[in-house]
């Protein structure tokens, strides 16, 4: 596999398939792992980096689940197709900084990334379409299983898995779950959801962009605490909890299409109109167009369009998948222009 | 510089003092600072504050520079370890120990691990379950512990800001306190 035939595919988890895919569009497991007799990667000097990155590559290449998995020295990138990777959700933001022996490895699929010399030695992420955690973390456990045949993990019997960070010993495990929720935010009940999710251990996040605003309400739901809680039981609680979410979600929606039927269908159709006319365009406008439009293909006002095409567009009309497409660097105005055109396009085509 | 008190000595000890939201300087002496340390000591902060609600010998009390705690295999100190948030290796978990029950049960309102263990270690041993070190060694009730020794113990819980079992020392101080003067022996 080549870098740049990532362009061309949709990631899998992006698909719009799984449980819950009009309200869940992916769940993830990350895991945090160090090698047994290294330093931190913080506190590692170079030497020590590069071997990290040898021993961690044998491992990882000869694992089952990384056959025909693209392997990626970050150095070697420019910053746009670091950013590009940072907006797949294949890499994170730290991963793009300092890039000396810092690699990722990711499958073809692009359901499994392994990162390399981030915070620790190893960021192993599994990410699946729809409300589908225990199906990610089985892949994981998978994975690592194949690792451990070549990598001793630093583990103590009393703290479990030693990370860098204190926040992430014990299980090491960080499972998220990627969530649309226009109806719950339209109804005003976000801050108390984002309330009470926060005193049962969970983090809100937005998904889109940087810092807490959720673009688009988009949010992303995660547990907080690594100690005390099994990984099963950390994935059953998330999924419990995320299942709550989407029946309220679900009855939301219902008082929208039933009480409010003429306001929401004004409104998601308009968007849907802006988006099919407009000729310059933000990413930040776009994403909360899309979001109105997704709510319409859920709500069954708009036919023309599937989840999965959604999607996708979602994913392409970011800064540097956009200029990934065009071939080309672009300026900022440059790309409300390009953004536009492409969505017209897309839009106009039937698949 | 001179001593902000005397105005005679050498000032070498410089404290800042905020009260009701003003801040002030002080630049002292040695001998004034002693003279003015019973003054001073509440507001130095939750590791003064605990310690003068139980009236804790004026010697064991933490000097500024207290912790040289330093990691054998990486070098990480603690004082470092806390500035930056990170360990500098898996080694730096033995070394900073007693610090981290604390520190996991704020972050993750416990100190022990539970799930899954690596699958290849060697020498396998038993699942260890919840150890409840800080409470074992705080069982409540009037059994005979000497008041010097747990004042002596809630002196280096402060000196590693174990400021939870701090607080439990502090209370069971008392309570003997309280016990040996309701009997007559205080």
């Amino acid at each position: 596999m080549k870098f740049n035939d990532l362009i061309e595919q949709t990631s899998e988890w992006l698909k719009g398939t799984g449980p819950e895919s009009d309200i869940v569009i992916s769940s993830r497991i990350r895991l945090a792992r160090n090698i047994d007799g290294f330093k931190f990667v913080d506190w590692s000097d170079s030497d020590m980096k590069e071997k990290v990155a040898k021993i961690s590559k044998q491992a990882i290449s000869l694992n089952s689940h990384m056959k025909d998995s693209l392997y990626i020295d970050m150095a070697d990138l420019s910053p746009l197709d670091r950013r590009f990777l940072i907006e797949r959700h294949l890499i994170s933001r730290e991963h793009a900084v300092d890039a000396q022996y810092k690699t990722v490895f990711i499958s073809s699929n692009e359901i499994v990334s392994i990162m390399v010399n981030e915070e620790d030695h190893l960021r192993l992420q599994v990410i699946q379409s729809g409300l589908a955690l225990n199906g990610a973390w089985k892949i994981m456990k998978n994975i690592e299983k194949g690792l451990e045949k070549k990598l001793k993990f630093a583990f103590s019997d009393e703290w479990g898995y030693l990370t860098a960070c204190p926040t992430n010993t014990g299980t090491g495990l960080r499972a998220s779950v990627m969530m649309h929720l226009p109806a719950i935010v339209i109804t005003s009940q976000i801050n108390n959801l984002i309330n009470a999710l926060s005193k049962l251990g969970l983090t809100v996040r937005g998904f889109f962009g940087e810092g807490t605003i959720a673009a688009g309400n988009f949010f992303q739901i995660s547990n907080q605490v690594t100690m005390g809680s099994s990984e099963e039981e950390i994935v059953d609680n998330l999924t419990r909890v995320v299942k709550q979410i989407v029946s309220q979600e679900r009855g939301s929606r219902r008082f929208l299409r039933v009480r409010k039927k003429d306001i929401i269908e004004d409104r998601i159709s308009r968007a849907y109109a802006t988006l099919e006319a407009a000729h310059i365009i933000t990413s930040g406008e776009t994403i909360d167009l899309l979001s109105l439009v997704r709510l319409g293909i859920g709500l069954g006002i708009i036919k023309e369009l599937d989840i999965h095409k959604l999607n996708k567009l979602l994913m392409l009309i970011q800064p540097a998948h956009l200029q990934k497409l065009a071939g080309a660097e672009s300026s900022s105005s440059e790309r409300d222009i390009k953004r536009a055109e492409l969505i017209r396009e897309r839009l106009k085509t039937k698949d | 510089m001179l001593c902000d008190i005397c105005k005679k000595r050498e000032a070498t000890v410089h404290l800042t003092e905020v009260i009701n939201e003003e801040v002030n300087e002080l630049h002292i002496c040695e001998e004034c600072a002693k003279s003015k340390g019973a003054q001073m000591q509440q507001h130095f902060g939750i590791a003064d504050l605990l310690s003068g609600l139980v009236d804790l010998p004026h010697d064991s009390l933490p000097k500024k520079k207290r912790i040289h705690i330093k990691c054998p295999s990486c070098g990480m100190s603690y004082n470092n370890f806390k500035k930056i948030g990170r360990f500098g290796c898996a080694d730096c978990y033995e070394t900073f120990k007693r610090a981290l029950y604390p520190l996991f049960k704020k972050i993750h309102g416990v100190s022990y691990r539970a799930g899954k263990e690596p699958g290849n270690r060697e020498n396998k041993r038993p699942l260890s379950l919840k150890p409840v070190i800080a409470k074992k060694a705080l069982k409540p009730g009037p059994d005979i512990e000497d008041p010097q020794a747990l004042k002596a113990r809630l002196a280096r819980a402060i000196e590693l800001e174990e400021f939870e079992e701090a607080a439990l020392l502090r209370d069971k101080i008392r309570a003997i306190e309280m016990h040996d003067r309701e009997t007559g022996k205080g």
